[in-house]
């Protein structure tokens, strides 16, 4: 159409302004910061690569880079495989299906912020809902965030609180599957179990591919449930935390932004390697 | 004539049954599942309405004799009030925001063809990869240098351009679905680019709008990380940031926490329960597919 120029300049500029001042400026600059020794916004003086050799001496960093690969391996475990459980049983039923959809969404929809306070009172010694349970039974009080318990007690509403994104998601995907190769299935009476590890599972798989790729990189990005359930202590320190008070905290933008690259790095990293070992044809119906 | 009633042979009824035992089954553990999602809510609604002490003493009992203290002290001394306001007018304006400079952009892209296209969806694709950690030292320095920090906009801009490639992409993978002709029409009829877009595109869209400003809402209302830096100042502190506060300074006050959990939980429950619909709408249709 004439004049068609005009109006795509016009109507991606908005978005381009916007995503270049706060996603694409703020990025390099991060990266160019990182060569600096900073303290505040004024004082500011390049070092080079130093930032970068003392991610490698850093031992805070290396326990919280540790820390991030266990909480991601619970997710993988334990958010994906119950979202992946769930939707093969919802797929399965025929009777409020709506319901099931409806409530196990709940949860994302709700801040991690909230969620973690919830478990500041589940978790608490003194009055917490677990220890009010255990002394039911008569059993001695524990303490959930202390040394060696903490990170795992974190992961359990990290990994509650999507778990209803990515069953959703799966479900998805399988409605998308063309019913004729269940009937097909039928027909030669395959049993429930082999339908679905031998044609359910297949056809989904680029987007078990795709969940998986955003479990990795969903993993770097939480905060907030170490951040309000134990702010980093007992060995409960990850990525993002790390690098909110390298950066925040401590007011050393230089070698938080050092931090933040070395997340990204990582990031891209882990999903290359995630989408390397499940390579696979794409599937088109 | 043959009896019309038949006996079903052994064999079939017992396959009849295993098939229902393992239907119950399936039942009792989505119901499992079910329970880990809703009774948590129950619990700190519940608690809520209890003074601190019952909390502690017994949290599994059932509040029959509610007290409101909680909620009188949220509203009067930590002004939840304004939380919720500012958390409303920054995540609705973000919402608004990402839909119509989203929406523009994902017409273009997904209607027009032209040189730089690609790169354009590359570049897209490469915000997915930055998290908000490797921007937000950059970013808190251009707030302040251009006085936005601790205002509305300090949060509304980074959660506009933050969310923009989601949107675009989900919005986009709708409209490349509408059929060409009606396109064709609306241009014999005399529209512009302009017309075209908000009076076929944007209403034909409608359902894909709906689930992308659920998760944008979301997303923005939710985000505890951007409102600890960007709106750190008690009058514009969205609520995500006045509740990590509250455990901190009234951490033992547990009727107090429960009630500003409640508080920031419940409105998006309501929304939720009524947009729920188009969640996996839009997620059909959409781009989700990286």
């Amino acid at each position: 159409m004439k004049g068609d120029r005009k109006y795509i300049f016009m109507f991606l500029l908005p978005s381009a302004v916007l995503m270049g001042l706060f996603l694409y400026y703020p990025f390099f600059k991060s990266f160019y910061l990182s060569f600096y020794r900073t303290k505040g916004f004024f004082d500011k003086k390049f070092v080079g690569w130093d930032n970068f050799e003392r991610l490698f001496t850093d031992k805070l960093l290396g326990a919280a880079t540790l820390h991030t690969l266990e909480l991601m391996l619970y997710v993988l475990l334990f958010q994906v495989g119950i979202a992946l459980v769930l939707a093969v049983l919802v797929e399965a039923i025929s009777r409020l299906k709506t319901f099931y959809r409806t409530v196990f969404f709940f949860p994302v929809v709700i801040s991690g912020t909230a969620i973690s306070l919830l478990f500041v009172l589940f978790y608490n010694y003194n009055f917490g809902l677990l220890n009010n349970l255990l002394a039911n039974f008569g059993i001695e009080k524990i303490f959930w965030l202390e040394e060696g318990n903490a990170l795992r007690a974190v992961a359990i509403p990290t990994v509650w609180h999507y778990v209803g994104f990515y069953f959703i998601l799966f479900l998805t995907a399988m409605s998308k599957i063309p019913s004729d190769y269940y009937e097909a299935a039928r027909l030669e009476g395959i049993s429930a179990f082999k339908r679905t590890t031998k044609l359910t599972i297949p056809l989904i798989m680029s987007d078990i591919k795709v969940v998986i790729t955003l479990a990795i990189t969903g993993t770097l990005k939480v905060f907030e449930f170490v951040w309000v359930i134990t702010s980093g202590q007992n060995g409960s320190e990850v990525l993002g935390t790390y690098m909110y008070k390298k950066a925040m905290v401590d007011q050393n933008f230089g070698y938080g932004s050092a931090v933040a690259i070395y997340m990204v790095i990582f990031g891209v990293l882990l999903a290359l390697l995630a989408n390397r070992l499940l390579k696979r044809d794409e599937i088109t119906y | 004539m043959e009896p019309t009633i038949s006996v079903k042979p052994n064999v079939q009824r017992g396959e009849f049954r295993r098939f229902k035992l393992s239907t119950v089954l399936i039942y009792v553990v989505l119901s499992a599942w079910a329970m880990t999602t809703i009774y948590p809510l129950f619990w700190i609604v519940n608690n809520s309405f209890k003074v601190s002490r019952d909390v502690m003493n017994n949290s599994f009992s059932v509040a029959w004799q509610p007290t409101f203290v909680n909620y009188t002290t949220a509203f009067d001394r930590i002004n939840i009030g304004k939380s919720y306001i500012n958390s409303l007018v920054m995540s609705g304006s973000t919402v608004l925001l990402v839909l119509i400079f989203g929406g523009l952009a994902a017409y273009v892209l997904s209607r027009f063809n032209f040189a730089g296209k690609r790169a354009i969806y590359s570049l897209l694709y490469a915000t997915l990869l930055i998290p908000a950690f490797a921007t937000v030292v950059p970013v808190y320095e251009l707030l302040i240098k251009t006085g936005t920090v601790n205002t509305y906009w300090g949060l509304i801009l980074p959660h506009t351009a933050g969310n923009l490639t989601f949107a675009i992409l989900v919005i986009a993978g709708y409209m490349s679905t509408i059929p060409k002709e009606l396109e064709e029409a609306a241009f014999i009829d005399g529209s512009n680019r302009w017309q075209m877009f908000y009076k076929v595109f944007v209403p034909i869209s409608q359902p894909v709008f709906a689930s992308a400003s659920i998760f944008v809402f979301l997303w923005s209302y939710n985000d505890l990380f951007s409102a600890l830096i960007f709106v750190s100042h008690k009058d514009v502190r969205p609520i995500v940031a006045l509740l990590s506060e509250i455990s901190s300074q009234y951490g033992t006050d547990f009727g107090l926490m429960a009630t500003a959990v409640t508080l920031t939980v419940i409105p998006v429950l309501i929304v939720y329960l009524f947009v729920s619909k188009y969640i996996q709408k839009g997620l059909t249709e959409g781009a989700i597919k990286g």
